[in-house]
């Protein structure tokens, strides 16, 4: 069982199980969306004293807040226990294109040592790219009001105009990134 | 504690995250670059079931834990910040590789550099509430 588990899920798997959790959410009267809690641990920091728009009653939150909690614990299983080392199963044409850019063995891991080794974290460009990415990926989450669990799952599957629209802004973003930011960033 | 089923639930969402790879830089880089079908296949087959259980909670066919009808809250329209926000989000989702649920589970992998995508997500999401009032 556990080695069954422990292989690279399928899309037909992965897909419909996250539905399976949308679900058990709503079944339990809460909605699914990761991003609002970026808001709630500023609350916990302190940032209610900056503005009125962190002044979130934290009690009500608490479900939201496990949540996140159980994500970390579920990562931090997936890689104790269910992992065999597998590696990524990518198009050799996206392997080729990254080995131009300078990154190599790509999906031997799930992250680029490129981008994401301590020595990386220890340079200025690496230091900043790592935190310049989470800075766009927090104000941007915030500012459209969701990220892809809120808006692109939750937000489409309710057939939410505003969803689609950020949804469209995801891959605007993604794709002015992937094609032309990332070729210049990791230029090799 | 009643709360309790929620960490259960983040812990299977973290293990399928996890499993189906969606935390893997590299799934994400292959999606912008339409080499690879597996994360459409997954966030089309979440949205796909996401709309049928979403029309039977509508129908009320399926009902709450406590026997009322399930509501989805609405998304504020604005189409500036959807857009834009959006587009932000695009930008920093493509380099890190991560939505917000997979920072979280990459935490959890133990990748200490995802402690500073953390750390700016938050500071982002910071001077987005600041600024919020003063932006369209």
């Amino acid at each position: 069982m556990i080695d069954f588990l422990s292989q690279p899920w399928p899309w037909y798997a992965g897909g419909p199980l996250i539905a399976l959790v949308l679900f058990t959410l709503f079944y339990f009267g809460k909605s699914f969306g990761v991003s609002s809690n970026l808001d709630h641990l500023c609350s916990i920091a302190g940032a209610d004293k900056f503005s009125t728009y962190f002044k979130i009653d934290l009690k009500t939150k608490t479900w939201s807040l496990l949540f996140v909690a159980g994500i970390i614990i579920g990562g931090s299983i997936a890689h104790f226990y269910l992992s065999n080392q597998n590696a990524i199963n990518l198009n050799p044409n996206t392997v080729e294109e990254l080995a131009n850019l300078g990154f190599a063995n790509s999906g031997v891991e799930y992250l680029p040592s490129e981008i994401f080794s301590i020595d990386k974290l220890l340079t200025l460009k690496g230091f900043s790219i790592l935190l310049g990415a989470g800075f766009l990926i927090g104000f941007g989450t915030r500012y459209a009001g969701g990220c892809t669990s809120g808006h692109a799952i939750t937000g489409l599957s309710s057939l939410q105009f505003p969803s689609l629209i950020a949804t469209i802004g995801f891959f605007i973003g993604g794709l002015v990134m992937t094609w032309f930011l990332i070729p210049i960033l990791f230029n090799a | 504690m009643k709360n309790s089923k929620f960490l259960v639930f983040g812990i299977l969402f973290g293990i399928i995250l996890s499993k189906s790879e969606v935390v893997s830089w590299y799934r994400i880089y292959e999606m912008f670059k339409f080499q690879s079908f597996h994360m459409y296949g997954i966030i089309g087959s979440a949205v796909g079931l996401g709309i049928i259980l979403i029309q039977l909670f509508k129908k009320e066919i399926i009902k709450d834990f406590w026997g009322n009808k399930i509501t989805v809250k609405k998304k504020d329209s604005n189409f500036v910040r959807n857009l834009i926000g959006g587009t932000i989000f695009g930008l920093g989702w493509a380099l890190a590789g991560c939505c917000p649920g997979p920072i979280f589970v990459l935490l959890g992998h133990g990748y200490l550099a995802i402690v500073i995508v953390l750390f700016g997500a938050l500071l982002g999401a910071f001077v987005q509430g600041i600024l919020r009032n003063k932006l369209p």
